[in-house]
């Protein structure tokens, strides 16, 4: 973990939206190849009583593995994972999951910051962090606990979000985060993750 | 250097839980570290502490303190026959299994302010099982467990309680069981008498009964790996032989260290039968 603070490369990644997030992902996941190397964690807002039905339709849509995160599981590369609905999903420092029924973060749980918050606890600079469409402010303060322990920051462009609140709540909480369009961030995200040469391959 | 800095933060955070520890006996040394961070981050806000040592400091010296940093540190959500699929499971699976005895014992552990256990008490009660059956409920925070005693619950959270006895497969009206009075539900006294309400905690207290169905929902998403596994060890060396043991919708025997002592009995519901 040392090693790789010190080359600032990037170890995992964290995703967070609310409404018309299920589009976003739809649009962006299925854009990172099988190989894509790192665990990547998602916290969409979905009501309390559903059953988790998006980590099968999105694992059909995706090369990469997704599933529903499992308390105290160990963390795996190239798997994303997400929050179950009613339950906050935390990272630990010994790199695995924690869930919790804590109280709500703005009306959500699963909520965007805390996810956040941790998960920039636990990889500090080696962390990367997206915030997608919604209408909401949770994950405002999560994507700039992402950038404070210097890990990289990435908004959707409120002019292509389904709802420009959420990201555009973020960028005033993390001006530094790069803005892109959806379209743009499924590669941009591979070149974060692969080394050059295999990104190069992709493209 | 930054005094702000994640790392002595941290070094802070371990000293409170220390101090905690080692001043008032309550155990929050393997707690999940990263929801207990979040929690004690609450609680130093609530007591406008700047920094975890001041709060250190403010609960070393100001006894009255701790209970109250005890409400932000234990967890207390929940609900009347929360995850009504769980106690259908119980009566279609496991009720049927406990008639078979003619005395039962049942462990609720962390028991909270008591729904999980006046759930059980109803449920036994309706499949006939209630007179021969000792409760024993049991919880780290005394607080919440002079609650359970009480049986008192806002009467706003009733509609709630109702429609998940429904739909638990409930064979009487959840209004049967309670009085209204004053915005409250204070629910029929008759239905603890056969409970033993007890302050224990899972991080260091020892086996004290031997039961044949250990009910401990939520619970375990707050300890660490190690710590799920001494309370998972202690529900075990609690259980008779083919015993059951019931969990939280999102908690599994998966990654515990004696998931082979435990044959799934509904891997959906989380609920588990000790081998024999």
């Amino acid at each position: 973990m040392n090693e790789s603070k010190k080359r600032s490369h990037i170890q995992a990644l964290v995703i967070g939206g609310s409404a018309g997030a299920v589009g976003a992902l739809m649009q962006l996941l299925p854009g990172l190849p099988g190989g894509f190397p790192l665990p990547v964690f998602i916290v969409i807002h979905l009501p309390p009583d559903d059953k988790g039905t998006l980590a099968g339709l999105l694992n059909s849509q995706c090369q990469m593995i997704v599933q529903e995160a499992e308390d105290k599981e160990p963390i795996r590369p190239g798997v994303i994972s997400l929050a179950p609905a009613n339950y906050h999903l935390l990272v630990e420092r010994d790199f695995s999951f924690s869930l919790s029924q804590d109280d709500p973060v703005f009306y959500s749980r699963p909520s965007i910051d805390v996810l956040f918050e941790s998960a920039a606890d636990a990889y500090g600079s080696a962390l990367a962090g997206v915030i997608l469409t919604g209408a909401s402010a949770d994950g405002a303060r999560g994507l700039q606990a992402v950038h404070r322990a210097g890990g990289r920051t990435f908004v959707q462009d409120p002019a292509t979000a389904e709802v420009p609140t959420m990201p555009q709540a973020a960028l005033a909480a993390c001006p530094q985060a790069h803005v892109l369009p959806l379209s743009q961030l499924a590669r941009t995200l591979c070149a974060l993750a692969l080394p050059t040469e295999l990104h190069a391959s992709l493209s | 250097m930054n005094i702000h800095t994640p790392q002595t933060e941290d070094i802070e955070l371990d000293l409170l839980v220390e101090a905690i520890y080692r001043k008032y006996h309550y155990d929050f040394r393997d707690y999940s570290a990263a929801s207990l961070k979040r929690r004690l981050l609450q609680a130093r806000e609530h007591f406008h502490c700047q920094t975890f040592s001041a709060l250190q400091e403010r609960v070393m010296h100001d006894t009255d303190l701790l209970p109250k940093l005890l409400g932000y540190l234990t967890i207390q959500v929940s609900e009347m026959f929360r995850d009504p699929t769980f106690f259908r499971a119980l009566r279609e699976q496991v009720v049927p299994h406990l008639r078979t005895y003619p005395s039962l014992k049942v462990w609720v552990a962390g028991c909270s302010a008591g729904e999980e256990l006046y759930s059980l008490a109803i449920l036994f009660r309706e499949e006939g099982l209630e007179e021969r059956t000792m409760f024993y409920a049991t919880d780290i925070n005394t607080t919440a467990l002079r609650k359970a005693e009480a049986g008192v619950y806002d009467l706003d959270r009733i509609a709630l309680f109702t429609a998940n006895h429904q739909k638990s497969g409930g064979k009487s009206s959840l209004s049967d069981y309670y009085t209204a009075a004053y915005g409250a539900a204070v629910f029929d006294k008759s239905l603890r008498k056969r409970t033993v309400f007890s302050d224990h905690t899972l991080a260091s207290d020892a086996v004290f009964a031997e039961v044949h169905l250990v009910c401990c929902r939520n619970v375990l998403i707050y300890f660490n790996r190690e710590l799920q596994d001494r309370a998972v060890g202690l529900f075990k060396d609690s259980l008779v032989r083919r015993g059951f043991l019931g969990l939280g919708a999102k908690e599994s025997l998966h990654f515990s260290a004696h998931a082979a002592d435990f044959a799934e009995l509904n891997r959906e519901e989380r609920l588990y039968q000790k081998r024999a």
